[in-house]
């Protein structure tokens, strides 16, 4: 038999102006059950939750009734107080009479008897409530950072200085990222490799920080604060302990064929290579499928040369499994591939480049150490051409239909370096909008147009062709309403940035939602944003959306932050309300499991006695930490085995009964 | 006649809403906080997801004298839980089917989409909604005998 106590909330004038609070409380009275009804100004202030724990004690109250405001807004107070009584937290209900009563009606009348209804319906609800003691689970104090870009470097750096263990896995044979293969950043130019290899040094050389480069991650299991990951470290055929990065192999390696990957395949690399110099850690890796050795068995040069014996043609790739106890996905982006933007020529003219390339043309490591020289003839361009929005902010299907956000301001960083080393360029500029939103951004930007005198023109190219030696771009001009056609010596696309491509595996792997266009979601835009919705995995850098340095940079910090919050506690609490399944009624036909979308459930096989022997029959047991409680098993469960805790088929049953009473 | 007409606009509907606990019912909040004004009518139900609704609580609510039942979750795509709306999406478009052939008027039951941000949606929704069922009148159909005079 419960004994309820009923509390109706004025909030000071906000519900009472609307509600006839004493009416409310008369009305509970009524209500089965319910031993004590009040109303006061404020329940949520200090003497309101202390007229609830008196009440409770006083009255024996078993459950607890409180009409007030929403309770997003207050239901953790209100059931820390009904705790302070000694009672069970989940014994409590709450009427939301504020924002779905007296905030939108203005009669008298009508919001009383609305606010009647939602008082019995949760006076119905918690007859049933039952003691609910939330599950506790340990915590893996060490933390998985997918992605080594700047990202991925920034975040496990923090993480590690507060104390905790980190380890990165990078898809790449080194860490950097796309960071690394820029030349200047804006808005203050400072060189990137300048700014980066310190930290991808800092990294590498941290006591708490291991780097599993060339590695990815192949299987995630577990839930927060337990999650075991297992990584794939692909064969490098260097052995990492032994090599002193000395580079001799990367010189006498025969087959210096292959693309450059790092210089965005500007340049040639042999089938034994350092990505760059700076590279962390230096260490080769051979690329098996240009490797005569690997491929024939004959060659062998760079074993030969190689003075520590680093060199391993047998070396397999190995599965290394560990714990976690919060994952931070960092993979970061790539740009959109141009094969359906014929009209631009890229591919077809040489001279036709992404801004990737551009950074590698401009880059003093790059492949023409720093000189501008176009890829065709090896000529320094005259007039070059750069077009914005290429793939962003577009309606069809080959386009994105977001903002890539940072190829206005990189556009103008390269018009001005360019104009910086060869002042007598010309520079055209094609654009939708200038979009400058940061700090210095605008004045940068107006830097290129007032003082280094950068051609801006609003409109879109329409045609990139070949003619004469010369890039012939074709475009609209807005604002003087004409067609221009441009003899370029160059053209430089802004093209539009994408998620990695491992990006929509890994999200799988973690279950962690993503967008239509595969960035990883924040489990709020506003107040979550470094959070994914799934507990224990965190996002920084470009996998959550298009940002630029600065940006993803506090990013980083932000989610390090969340992830030191999750590491220093030992425990963690779950969340009781949760699905339970009723073995007496299960008859194991796994179609719960297959709606979960967490994976919580798991089958057993479990004896039971029936009359004359023992039955053997296999049942649905709920793992409480994994489950997130959503419900999808209650509703699919044909034997109504399954039922939600706190959210019960009686439960919400009661609460219709009462509404439609 | 004059008695009959003045019966019918008094008609009041009884209307069971279930809202998403992530989505649809912070955006009732929302319209709330925002002072939108829908009619009294909408008793709001708070679920864990969409998906936590079994359409036994919508034949139940219609049996119980509800004239009208609406159920809200996340936009497809923005689930809580990854996945629960589609589920509710298959549910209940089997469930329309099944009510069109009891013969409860398709109008009765909706699905709507309103996510935390739309207060304004879900303002809206409830007054269109309701205005539907107030004009389709009492719902006869399933009514449970125990429960009605």
């Amino acid at each position: 038999m419960q004994k309820i106590g009923v509390f109706v909330c004025w909030c000071g004038s906000n519900i009472a102006a609307t509600v006839d609070v004493k009416a409310v409380a008369e009305a509970a009275k009524q209500q089965p059950n319910v031993v004590y009804a009040t109303d006061y100004q404020y329940m949520c202030s200090e003497s309101g939750q202390t007229l609830i724990i008196d009440a409770i004690k006083e009255y024996g109250l078993t459950g607890v009734v409180i009409c007030s405001c929403s309770p997003r807004m207050h239901e953790t107070t209100f059931r820390k107080a009904v705790q302070k009584a000694g009672l069970n937290p989940y014994m409590l209900e709450i009427a939301n009479i504020r924002e779905q009563c007296s905030w939108i009606h203005k009669d008298i009348k009508e919001g009383t008897e609305k606010a009647i209804i939602l008082m019995t319906a949760a006076v119905a609800k918690v007859q049933l409530n039952k003691p609910l003691i939330a599950g506790e689970s340990a915590v893996t104090k060490r933390c998985l950072v997918i992605g080594g870009g700047i990202a991925g470097i920034q975040t496990a750096l923090d993480v590690a200085d507060a104390g905790f263990e980190v380890d990165i896995v990078e898809k790449k044979p080194t860490i950097g990222g796309k960071m690394a293969q820029l030349d200047k950043t804006f808005p203050t130019l400072d060189c990137a490799a300048c700014i980066l290899t310190p930290k991808m040094v800092d990294a590498a050389a941290h006591d708490k920080i291991t780097l599993y480069t060339y590695s990815e991650v192949e299987a995630v299991k577990g839930f927060v604060g337990n999650f075991t990951v297992t990584i794939r470290k692909k064969a490098r055929y260097v052995k990492e302990n032994l090599c002193t990065g000395c580079g001799i192999c990367t010189e006498k390696c025969p087959m210096k064929k292959q693309p450059n990957e790092f210089n965005m395949g500007l340049d040639k690399r042999g089938a034994i290579y350092i990505p760059f110099a700076q590279a962390v850690p230096k260490v080769p890796v051979i690329d098996p499928d240009a490797c005569i050795k690997l491929k024939t068995g004959k060659c062998g040069i760079c074993s030969k040369f190689c003075q520590v014996q680093a060199i391993d043609y047998t070396q397999k790739d190995e599965l290394i499994e560990k714990k976690y106890g919060a994952i931070v996905v960092a993979t970061g982006f790539n740009l959109i591939k141009l094969d359906k933007f014929g009209e631009l020529s890229y591919g077809l003219c040489p001279d036709v480049v992404t801004s990737l390339e551009y950074e590698r043309l401009m880059n003093a490591a790059g492949p023409t150490k720093g000189h501008l020289l176009r890829p065709s003839d090896g000529k320094e361009p005259k007039t070059i051409v750069f077009v914005q929005c290429v793939g962003s902010r577009g309606n069809s299907c080959k386009e994105k239909s977001y903002c890539s956000k940072v190829c206005c301001m990189y556009t103008a960083k390269h018009a001005m370096l360019t104009k910086d080393h060869y002042p007598d360029t010309d520079i055209y500029v094609f654009y939708i909008d200038v979009r400058t939103p940061g700090k210095n951004f605008d004045e940068f930007y107006r830097r290129a147009v007032e003082q280094y005198g950068v051609n801006y023109i609003k409109g879109q190219v329409g045609k990139v062709y070949e003619e004469n030696g010369k890039v012939m771009v074709q475009g609209s001009d807005l604002l003087s309403n004409e067609q221009v056609l441009i003899p370029a010596d160059m053209v430089v696309l802004a093209t539009a940035i994408e998620p990695d491509e491992s990006a929509r595996k890994l999200g799988t792997m973690l279950t962690a939602s993503m967008d239509t266009n595969d960035f990883f979601t924040e489990a709020h835009a506003k107040l979550r944003p470094v959070e994914s919705p799934t507990a224990g995995i965190f996002l920084s850098g470009m996998a959550q959306g298009p940002k630029d340095i600065p940006e993803t940079v506090s990013q980083a910090g932000a989610a390090a932050a969340k992830v030191i919050g999750l590491l220093a506690k030992d425990k963690l609490l779950g969340n009781p309300c949760v699905a339970h399944s009723d073995e007496m009624l299960c008859n194991g036909c796994s179609t719960c499991a297959n709606v979960c979308p967490y994976g919580a459930i798991e089958y057993q096989n479990k004896e039971f006695r029936i009359p004359g022997g023992v039955e053997t029959r296999r049942i649905a047991v709920v793992n409480e930490a994994v489950c997130q409680g959503c419900g999808a098993c209650t509703v699919t469960c044909p034997s109504g085995a399954m039922d939600l805790k706190g959210f019960t088929n009686r439960q919400i049953m009661a609460e219709v009964d009462a509404i439609c009473k | 006649m004059q008695v009959n007409e003045t019966a019918k606009e008094q008609f009041r509907p009884v209307i069971v809403a279930f809202c998403c606990n992530w989505c649809s019912y912070a955006g009732a909040d929302l319209a709330g906080s925002s002072r939108l004004n829908y009619p009294a009518d909408v008793k709001i139900i708070r679920v864990p997801c969409s998906c936590r609704v079994n359409p036994l609580f919508i034949l139940r609510a219609f049996e119980r004298g509800a004239d009208g039942v609406i159920l809200c979750g996340c936009h497809p795509g923005d689930c809580h839980y990854s996945t629960g709306n589609y589920y509710t999406r298959r549910r209940m478009t089997l469930l329309f089917s099944m009510l069109d052939y009891m013969g409860i008027e398709r109008e009765r039951t909706r699905v709507e989409w309103v996510s935390a941000a739309e207060g304004a949606k879900f303002a809206a929704t409830m007054n269109d909604f309701i205005s539907t069922v107030a004009k389709l009148g009492e719902n006869r159909k399933l009514r449970d005998l125990r429960c009605k005079k």
